[in-house]
Parts: C-alpha cells; structure tokens; sequence
C-alpha cells in the first residue's frame, strides 16, 4: 500500500469514484454551516458594520487560491520526476478552480475595499501579488492550451510551473519591498487570526473546511474528466488507425 | 562555441534580423509618452525612471520570438542540441547575443532619451547602472519563454504573456533603483537585488530552458 498506486489511472478512478462524493457532501455541509452562520448568525463588527462578513468568503478563497498553486508545483514535481500522467493531470485541472479562487478573492477584496478604504483598488502589497498570481495562473492556463501534444504540454507546463513559482515568491518579497511605507492600511486586511473575535473565527474555520473540501472535490473530478477525455482520445485514435 | 556567438550576432545584425527594430520601439514608446500625459516637465521628471524601463522592458520583449524560433524552423537547433557542447551552454550564448544586440544598445540609449523625459541630471548614472545590471536578467528570463514556446506557431502572443509576470521583479527592482537613485537617496538594496536577480537568472534559468527545448525538440 503505498500513494504511487493513485498513479495508475483505473485506481485513481475507482477511489475517487468513492471518496468524491464524500468530499463533496462535507463541502456541501461546511460550507452551508460556515457561510449561513457566518452571515445570518454573527454580530455586525462595531466599526466595519455588516461588511466585516465578506470576510467568510475572501479568506478561503484567498487561501485556495495560493494553496491550489502548491498543489500545482507538487504535482508538477511528482510528473517530471516519477512520469505518473494522473499526476500532470491534477496540476491542469487545478489551475482553473485555482484561478477562479484568485478572481474571487480580488472581487470581495474590491467589494470589501470600497466602503472601508473608499478604493477598489490599491497597489498595496498583498492586493499587488495576487494580481500577479492572477497573471500566473493566466499564464499556466494558456500554455496547456496552446501545445498540441499532451505529454509536451505536461511537461512544458511543469516547467513553468517551477520556474513560476521562484518568481512569484520573488515578486510577492519585491512587492513588499516596492511599497514599504507608502500604504498604511494594508494590515487592515484581517489577516491577524489572533485578533479576531470567536464569534467570527468558528464560522470562519467552518467556511475555510468547505473551501478546502470543495477544492478537493474539484479537483478529482476535473481529474477524473481529464482521464476519460485522454481514455477517449486514445479509442479515437486505435478507430482511425483500424 | 565563440563561433556560435559570432554567427548569432551575425545574424541579428544583418538586414532582416531585427536589430535595430527594439531600439526605435524604445524611441517611439518614450516620445508618445509626453504626448499621453502632458509636456509638463516636472511631471516627466517624476515618471522618467519608470516609463524608460518599462520602455526598455517592453523593447526587450518585441526580439525575444527571434532568439530561438529561426534556428528551430531550419532545423539548426537540432543540430546544436546533438552538438558537442552542452545545450545549457548554447541558450546560454543565445542569451548572451540577444542582450549584447538589444540589452546593450537600450543601455546606451537610455540616457539620450532620459533627456527627452527631463530626468533629473543625478539620475544618468543610475540609469546605467540600473539597466546594465536588469537587462542581462530580461533576456536570459526571455530566452527561458522563449525555449517554452519555441513548438508553437502562434507562440509570439503566448511569449508574451508568459514572459511579463516573470519580469516583475526586475522591473521592480530596477526601477526602484533608479527612482531611489534619481531622488538622491540610497539605492544599494535594489541594486544588489537587482544584480542577484540577474546572477541566479544566468545561473539557473539556463538549464530549465534547455530542458524545455529538449521537450520542444522530442
């Protein structure tokens, strides 16, 4: 028993067919708990009023977003290294949800940040390198699309991916670097888990379980269409051939 | 392999090659500028040292499909890769040749077009110093999208939109530490930055481009 029997496909397929449902269930469940009581059943914050609630939607979705990269690089490695495709295909249908999770970040980030800062947008640090993650994730997305070849793509997108990820590290240091001073308001954010009250952590944790289930959930069934999608394209092709 | 790199510069200075193209870009982007935000010039002054390094960011960028795709399309870069020295070392000349007929130039132009922007008369140095030190960093990091994209037929779009979100810290670095340097303050942190951006780039992108040819080649 060891986790390179998920590397065969048919394995990976049977698992998953078992434990997505179970992910999504929780996901369903936590993120229902999390969300209605976080935004129905928590005190308004005495200074930011009702708007502090969008904070059980922007702080998951802004955790998965740099979490769904992670993931990416891991398997990523694990493709170039061990050459296990389900593992490459995991890393594609990341990116994706991973994306979108950056996009819903930004927008509630954008949402929150006109009544509080009276901006939609400021070039504060954090605010700048998920722009620039967005920018990554863009980039990753249109590199698998465009390589015809699926193992070349894998590769190339591996490759990427690795490099990528040294420089948006960089990127989110230099950012920091480039705005040192200018902004203060920036550690407004919420960011401070030790600051916050339990009426909003509990919830909170609640939403962050869904986000991150809902992910994985996600994530093996994108897999899992990429692997019928790769299975169909191999029939196809043994048709033409025969 | 100093004969690839004469045959490389060769090449991008002859007619066709495209030399020459990247610093009129320059040029033209540094001209239009005043016309977009006004003939002021203490507002030219204040956005000089970020307009000319996007500017020479953005003129790096329009050469860098050249770097690999002639060599890829006549078959050359086949022959390189069986060659007897190693491909780390070939994408590494072609980096070196993409910055000596473009990183190098801008370099040395930057300061004549500073003076359009009314840069401060501190900041010429630093202007120098600045892109002398980034510019070797933009064509090693292109030439590594480069090799990414070298397969595809409409790779120049694709190139693009690899190659900008790795050049942020560059350009931040770099145009920080004109800015800093420009404003009479002390800019040594940026530069020493900048200058370790650049000596990893040179140090470690070289073999995750060759490897993306070898892909690209298979």
């Amino acid at each position: 028993m060891s986790l390179w029997e998920y590397a065969n496909p048919k394995k990976f397929m049977q698992t998953s067919a078992v434990v997505l449902p179970i992910f999504a269930v929780f996901a369903l469940v936590t993120l229902l708990t999390g969300l209605v009581w976080g935004f129905f059943f928590t005190p308004d914050d005495y200074r930011q009023g009702a708007t502090v609630k969008i904070i059980f939607l922007h702080v998951p979705a802004a955790l998965m977003a740099i979490n769904a990269w992670m993931m990416m690089l891991v398997t990523s490695l694990i493709w170039l290294v061990r050459r296990h495709h389900v593992s490459a295909l995991a890393a594609k249908a990341a990116a994706p949800i991973g994306l979108t999770m950056t996009v819903i970040a930004l927008i509630t980030g954008a949402v929150w940040g006109q009544p509080m800062w009276g901006t939609w947008w400021a070039w504060d640090p954090r605010l700048t390198s998920f722009l620039i993650l967005f920018l990554f994730y863009l980039g990753y997305i249109a590199l698998w699309e465009a390589v015809e070849n699926p193992d070349t793509a894998a590769d190339l997108t591996s490759v990427l991916c690795l490099v990528g990820s040294v420089f948006a590290i960089l990127s989110r240091y230099a950012v920091n670097f480039w705005n040192q001073g200018l902004h203060q308001g920036a550690t407004l954010s919420l960011d401070a888990e030790t600051n916050i009250d339990n009426a909003f952590y509990l919830p909170l944790l609640a939403a962050i379980a869904g986000f991150v289930s809902l992910f994985i959930a996600l994530v093996l069934l994108r897999t899992q269409t990429e692997i019928r999608r790769r299975r169909m394209q191999a029939i196809l092709a043994r048709e033409r051939l025969g | 392999m100093i004969a690839l790199l004469i045959r490389d510069l060769k090449q991008a200075t002859r007619a066709g090659g495209g030399f020459g193209l990247g610093l009129a870009f320059f040029l033209i982007v540094t001209i239009l500028v005043p016309f977009g935000v006004g003939p002021e010039s203490a507002t030219l002054a204040l956005i000089a040292p970020g307009v000319l390094w996007v500017g020479a960011l953005l003129s790096c960028l329009l050469s860098l499909d050249r770097v690999f795709a002639l060599d890829f399309e006549d078959g050359s870069l086949d022959l390189l890769a069986t060659a007897p020295i190693p491909l780390e070392a070939v994408v590494g000349l072609k980096a070196l040749a993409h910055w000596l007929v473009t990183g190098v130039p801008l370099t040395l132009i930057a300061p004549m077009l500073g003076v359009l922007l009314n840069l401060p008369s501190g900041g010429y140095i630093w202007l120098l110093a600045s892109l002398g030190l980034g510019t070797p960093a933009l064509s090693m990091i292109g030439a590594f999208g480069a090799a990414l994209t070298v397969g595809l037929k409409r790779g120049g779009l694709l190139l693009s939109l690899l190659v900008l979100p790795l050049y942020v810290p560059t350009l931040i670095f770099g145009a920080e530490a004109l800015r800093r340097g420009t404003a009479g303050l002390e800019n040594t942190t940026p530069l020493l930055m900048l200058a370790g951006i650049t000596a990893a780039s040179v140090a470690l992108l070289p073999f995750a481009a060759a490897a993306a040819i070898r892909v690209n080649l298979r």
